[in-house]
């Protein structure tokens, strides 16, 4: 067991090697094909009466004016030995793991990150918890009540929550629920769990109510699938015939059977979810991972983009190593490979 | 369809209650296609310290009649209707609950594919310690002693760490008994096998068979062996029925069976039985024909259509149903033909029973 | 909705008071639709709508997106300069008041406006006494030189505006502060003692009153500066200082102790405290100003799609809003260099053939978008002159004589040609479709081209090789003043000097040698009468070349929330004043 998680984490750590190199391929690249010279590039980061000497001196502080392999250099440098940033008036040290200075808010990108990471986790734990528990729910009696009222009902429910925009039904539910009865708080509002966690849950019911909609949706279809194969099952008749009650036939012999798939899905789900619930975020004003993408993105700012793709790509990868784990925990047969 | 005058029961003379008494099963499943009548009109009584065979072909209503006694039938999904009592308690018309405390305790089953059916990811150990402490207020402790001493007294090899093994961690043979341990673990006073080698080699089946005729001795509880080959009911079974198309077709001792058949479908059984004594360039007798459909079954005798004899019986074949009643010799056997008993006993005696 | 009638009633009473006595009466900015069902509407552009002196309270703001920085020394927003205020104060600012009396400037850490010597090359301005940092040091001329100094090193600061960079006369190779460390620069700014301050500049300028307001020459402390970091720790001069700054999250403005209200007769320094909070989503925003929650929402541009449709049909939420036209146009530019367009009368075909209602329907429609342009320059401009040298009927264009033009271009069966747009601008893309149906009925194939908006001019449209080469024959092209004067208008997108062959500039069509020497002498005018004339006269000269086709001026739909007193639109940013609010 040991062995096989150094070499999963060795893994990870050359596959996140391998994602920097190809987000800053993309920004080095792409722009040079539609033929960008330094200059070009730098006009997005200096004010609209820019002379051409400003022009010149951004690209240069920024280092477009280097070839790839030495923007690249420099950047990984920065990330294992940390560096130091000249802010005009005096330097400032930035120590390992550095993750450099946004180009535009000129902050430092590591802390900032550190910073939005709780709110992103409260976020998608909070999510998860409930569309697991939703979804997980439905799916079983669905499957139990297969083809009744209950189970029409809940796959147009499914398929509800997942046509439904985010963005839509957060703001309807802000609407609503926020300002028409406020039964919960304007978007916006965060406070951290270590502060106050009535009111942490409080803010956070709304955002984890809409990001699960979506989600228990899906999960509910795929309960609902994976249970109808193991009640199917000849174990199932079996628990039947020793003569357990239907209860523990259905949750201890059935969902569980059912439940591998589910496993693997969530881990998926959630890695992702924290580099990506970017729509949650940016509806309800959260300043989590997802929005501090966004950002980046839009005004072309290389390290907040490194930094949120390098995180995300990590949380994706060691979920994935957690759900391989899991997975022989829920699985016997498994292990013994 | 007369039940009682002329059935005389294969254990002692006159009608009276068997461990195990069904009288008149029917069991009949309500589809989009049409209604299947699996089981139609079956009667047949185990004791305790016996052993009954039930064999068929599949489709014969076998499982379905197992399924029935236990209870495992869906509810709404099948129409039930006969009685099936089990020391004097009428199954069909008890509730759900009480059945389902019954399950276990005092009727059990094995299943066909020991891998599939035991849960794959909880240990053998649990799932025997499940079954006993359902029936049983006992301690975790207890109920892992009980299973270990279940699982030595299958026969399987140290069973103080195999207890904690999964189910595939076993051999099939080794799985099989550990089922057998996990039905019994109860001691229930019926045990039902629905094709419990089928999924076994030759070498392993014979073992199996051993255990349960062992274990049969040590708790006398009364046994049921469904399967489709002769040569397991020819080594365990006291009393053989005989089904087809959802109904008792031949009903005796295994010797009778074995040495007096009397129905045809039963000397095709026993012609198309592959058997080591003989030599293999001699060809199987397969029976002519395909079973028939359950939601349409033919009108008079289900096998008419496939019988070499239905001439006999002078059209009476196609239009009326024979039922399953003494042949006369007065020793309990029962047979559901039209044909005169005498020119059955004459046709096994000449033409049959040289073939074979 | 919450039963407002006796508010009503109020405010129809205090602006009807207001207007009566308001000088000037205010620019003919739109008057919502007239009409008792929104008395409270537009209370608030030419007159103060709740007007109070009432001191306390917090009042909430809040941003869509991130403040582009709170370092003075190199902002560049309206809202932010706007919103400046209220932690520093700069030499002279433009008064707070409603319609036209903003354009005036008035002293604020001066006494007075700047007088100028040497033909307008030297201005020399005099700091009132007793104005403090939040730490209780006095502010000195010192310390107003050294924030414009270091406002110029453009390696620290890219993103501000390079005035003072450009004019002043800055001692060869000086880098700012940092790099030039000790470098003595009073070449370019002299104080000769503790309350004046001198600059100097290369060339004559009539206008530097109007630099002087720029919010860099807001003071700061040269031993608590930290270059590019400052902005996370800014040092007040004014009413209030920050507290809890949060960034790229929110930050709060509290009470400054040190400031001392009688050596302030602009601020009334109403609330106790702001509150700002960065990167709301604006949707919501929206929503929480309709519900209170949140009071104001800063970027000033105006309610987004969803709002404007609730609010504009709904009487009742219609009377919180204020629909002012502001000093920016969106226009589109006929790019001379771009065959047949270097045939004047080929361009006149569009002068005349363009339908300008089209125009303003792709912006919005007369409320949300625009009011109709004929002039570059907007009415809110000093010297404005309202013509039009192409008029047609009802605005919709004339065929008749566009064709006539084409045949006078050689062109009688039209031409093919391309117009380039910003992608993320949906109102930008509708006028260049607006264009292509509207052209096509006289011939012009026009094709629409949509490129990034982030190097749109350094890369594409403002890239002069690219332009010929891409056949962009028009250019759909925007601008709002730095500040409402000619030169601030008009500089940047008029004069042939400012085009740059490796791209980067606004300025894609109007290459006029002419307009170049009109400008020069404009700078130099310090005949405030006469200079205002001479923007008139640039604006009617490059209309004269047809080399830019006006659209609308642009009109925004502010929201107010019902908490807040003492609100007007201050025309100087196109948006509520954001010093003198108050809130209940």
């Amino acid at each position: 067991m040991i062995p096989y998680i150094i070499r999963r984490l060795i893994a990870a750590a050359a596959l996140l090697v391998l994602v920097s190199i190809f987000t800053f391929s993309i920004f080095y690249l792409v722009p040079r094909w539609a033929g960008a010279t330094p200059e070009t590039l730098a006009t997005r980061y200096v004010g609209r009466t820019a002379t051409a000497e400003t022009v010149a001196l951004t690209a240069e502080r920024l280092g477009f004016n280097d070839p790839f392999y030495q923007q690249y250099g420099n950047w990984a440098k920065t990330v294992v030995l940390g560096g130091e940033f000249d802010m005009g008036a005096q330097k400032v040290e930035c120590s390992a793991p550095c993750l450099g200075y946004s180009f535009i808010t000129r902050q430092a990108v590591g802390p900032e990150l550190l910073d939005r990471a709780p709110v992103t986790f409260s976020l998608a734990i909070g999510a998860s918890i409930i569309w697991v528990v939703t979804g997980v729910s439905i799916g079983v009696l669905s499957a139990l009540r297969r083809g009744s009222v209950f189970d029409r009902g809940a796959m147009i429910f499914a398929l509800a929550g997942v046509s439904m925009p985010i963005f839509w039904t957060g703001l309807m539910g802000l609407t609503f629920f926020a300002y028409k009865w406020p039964i919960f708080v304007p978007g916006g509002t965060y406070t951290p769990f270590t502060e106050n966690p009535l009111e942490w849950a409080h803010a956070l019911l709304l955002p984890w109510m809409t990001l699960s909609l979506l989600f228990s949706a899906q999960y509910a279809r795929l309960t609902r699938a994976g249970m109808l194969e193991t009640m199917n099952e000849d174990y199932v008749r079996t628990a039947r015939a020793k003569g357990l009650r239907e209860n523990r036939v259905v949750f201890k012999h059935g969902l569980r059977g059912a439940l591998t798939p589910i496993v693997t899905i969530f881990g998926l789900d959630f890695g992702l979810l924290i580099g990506g619930a970017v729509l949650t975020e940016k509806v309800f004003s959260l300043n989590g991972l997802g929005k501090y993408a966004i950002d980046g993105i839009t005004n072309n700012d290389l390290p907040k983009v490194l930094g949120v793709t390098l995180l995300a790509a990590f949380f994706v990868v060691v979920c994935n190593l957690i759900v391989d784990l899991l997975y022989a925990v829920v699985d016997p047969r498994v292990r013994t490979q | 369809m007369s039940l009682t005058s002329e059935r005389e029961h294969p254990v002692g003379g006159a009608r009276s209650s068997a461990f195990l008494d069904v009288r008149d099963l029917r069991v009949h499943f309500p589809t989009d296609d049409g209604l299947v009548k699996s089981v139609d009109g079956l009667s047949f009584g185990v004791d305790r310290g016996r052993t009954l065979g039930i064999v068929g072909e599949s489709g014969s209503g076998k499982s379905v009649t197992s399924m029935s006694v236990m209870g495992l039938h869906k509810r709404g999904t099948a129409n039930i209707s006969g009685e099936i009592l089990l020391d004097g308690a009428n199954l069909i018309e008890a509730s759900a609950e009480d059945v389902r405390r019954m399950r276990g305790k005092r009727m059990a089953m094995i299943f066909q594919d020991p891998l599939s059916a035991m849960h794959p990811y909880y240990t053998v150990g649990n799932q025997i310690i499940e079954a006993y402490r359902i029936h049983n207020d006992v301690s975790k402790k207890k109920a892992r002693a009980h299973a270990v001493e279940m699982l030595d007294r299958v026969g399987i090899p140290e069973p103080h760490r195999r207890v904690d093994a999964y189910p595939h961690q076993y051999s099939g043979g080794m799985r099989q008994r550990a089922m057998i341990a996990m039905a019994l673990s109860c001691d229930p006073d019926l045990l039902i096998a629905d094709e419990p080698t089928t999924a076994l080699d030759v070498t392993v089946q014979a073992q199996i068979l051993d255990l349960i005729r062992d274990l049969q001795r040590e708790f006398n509880s009364a046994v049921v062996i469904i399967t489709h080959d002769l040569g397991v009911v020819a080594e365990l079974a006291d009393d053989i029925l005989v089904m087809y198309a959802g109904r008792g077709m031949e009903y005796g001792t295994a010797e009778q069976i074995f040495n007096e058949p009397e129905h045809p479908y039963t000397w095709g059984l026993l012609g198309s039985m592959p058997r080591l004594d003989r030599d293999r360039s001699e060809r199987l007798l397969p029976i002519k024909g395909t079973p028939p459909s359950l939601i349409n079954a033919p009108p008079g005798c289900p096998f008419h259509p496939r019988c070499a004899f239905e001439a006999n019986t002078g059209g009476l074949a196609q239009t009326e149903r024979p039922d399953l009643v003494a042949s006369g010799t007065g020793r309990g056997h029962n047979v559901a033909c039209h044909m005169a008993p005498v020119q059955r006993r004459q046709i096994w005696r000449d033409e049959i029973k040289p073939m074979l | 909705m919450r039963n407002t009638r006796w508010r009503v009633l109020a405010a129809l009473g205090t602006v009807a008071a207001l207007t009566l006595s308001a000088c000037g009466g205010g620019s003919s900015d739109g008057d919502g639709d007239g009409g008792g069902a929104s008395a409270k509407a537009n209370a608030a552009v030419s007159g103060v709508f709740n007007p109070s002196d009432k001191k306390g309270g917090t009042i909430k703001f809040a941003n869509s997106g991130d403040w582009d920085t709170l370092d003075p020394g190199e902002t560049y927003y309206g809202y932010s300069w706007n919103f400046a205020r209220l932690y520093g104060r700069s030499l002279l600012m433009f008064k707070a008041a409603p319609g036209d009396a903003s354009n005036e400037l008035v002293p604020d850490l001066a006494e007075d406006l700047g007088k100028p010597t040497d033909g307008g090359q030297t201005w020399t301005y005099k700091l009132r006494q007793g104005v403090k940092f939040e730490d209780g040091t006095e502010v000195t001329a010192k310390d107003v030189a050294y924030a414009v100094a270091r406002s110029i090193d453009k390696e620290t600061f890219p993103n501000g505006p390079a005035y003072f960079d450009a004019m002043l006369d800055w001692p060869a190779d000086y880098k700012g502060p940092y790099k030039s460390k000790g470098v003595d620069f009073s070449s370019a700014i002299e104080t000769p003692d503790d309350s004046t301050i001198v600059f100097h500049l290369k060339q004559p300028f009539a206008g530097f009153d109007y630099l002087a307001q720029l919010t860099q020459t807001m003071p700061v402390p040269e031993a608590k500066d930290k270059g590019a970091e400052y902005r996370n720790s800014v040092v007040s001069s004014g009413p209030y200082k920050f507290q809890d700054l949060q960034p790229g999250k929110s930050f709060k403005l509290v009470r400054n102790d040190q400031w001392d209200q009688s050596t302030d007769p602009n601020r009334k320094a109403l609330p106790d405290q702001y509150d700002v909070s960065l990167n709301v989503n604006a949707d919501d925003l929206d929503n929480q100003i309709l519900s209170g929650s949140i009071d104001v929402d800063i970027a000033g541009t105006g309610a987004q799609p969803a709002a404007l449709a609730r609010v504009l049909n709904d009487p009742a939420l219609k009377a919180k809003t204020d629909n002012p036209t502001i000093a920016r146009l969106w226009y589109t530019s006929i790019n001379p260099t771009v065959k047949p367009f270097d045939n004047i009368h080929c361009r006149l075909a569009v002068m005349y053939g363009m339908d300008r209602t089209s125009y303003q329907t792709a912006y919005g429609g007369p409320v949300a978008g625009g009011e109709l342009a004929t002039t570059i320059l907007p009415p809110q401009i000093p010297g404005y002159e309202k013509f039009d040298l192409y008029e047609t009927p009802d605005n919709k264009g004339d065929l008749d004589k566009a064709k006539q033009e084409l045949e006078e271009c050689g062109q009688p069966n039209g031409f093919k040609t391309s117009m380039s747009f910003r992608t993320e601008r949906p109102k930008e893309k509708a006028t260049a479709e607006a264009f292509q149906q509207q052209l096509a009925k006289i011939g012009i194939e026009v094709t629409p081209k949509g490129y990034p908006q982030g190097d749109y001019f350094a890369a594409y449209a403002g890239n002069p090789p690219f332009v010929v080469k891409n056949d962009l024959g028009l250019v759909a092209n925007g601008w709002g003043a730095d500040w409402n004067d000619g030169f601030g208008f008009l500089s940047q997108i008029v004069d042939s000097r400012v085009i740059r062959e490796t791209g980067g500039s606004s300025n894609t069509s109007v290459r006029i040698p002419e307009v170049d020497q009109m400008l020069d002498e404009a700078q130099v005018e310090l005949d405030q009468g006469k200079r205002e004339a001479d923007w008139a006269a640039i604006d009617r000269r490059v209309m004269e070349e047809a080399v830019i086709y006006p659209g609308v001026f642009a009109k925004s739909v502010l929201l107010r929330s019902d908490n807040l007193t003492n609100v007007f639109v201050n025309n100087s940013y196109g948006m509520y004043d954001y010093m003198e609010m108050g809130v209940k």
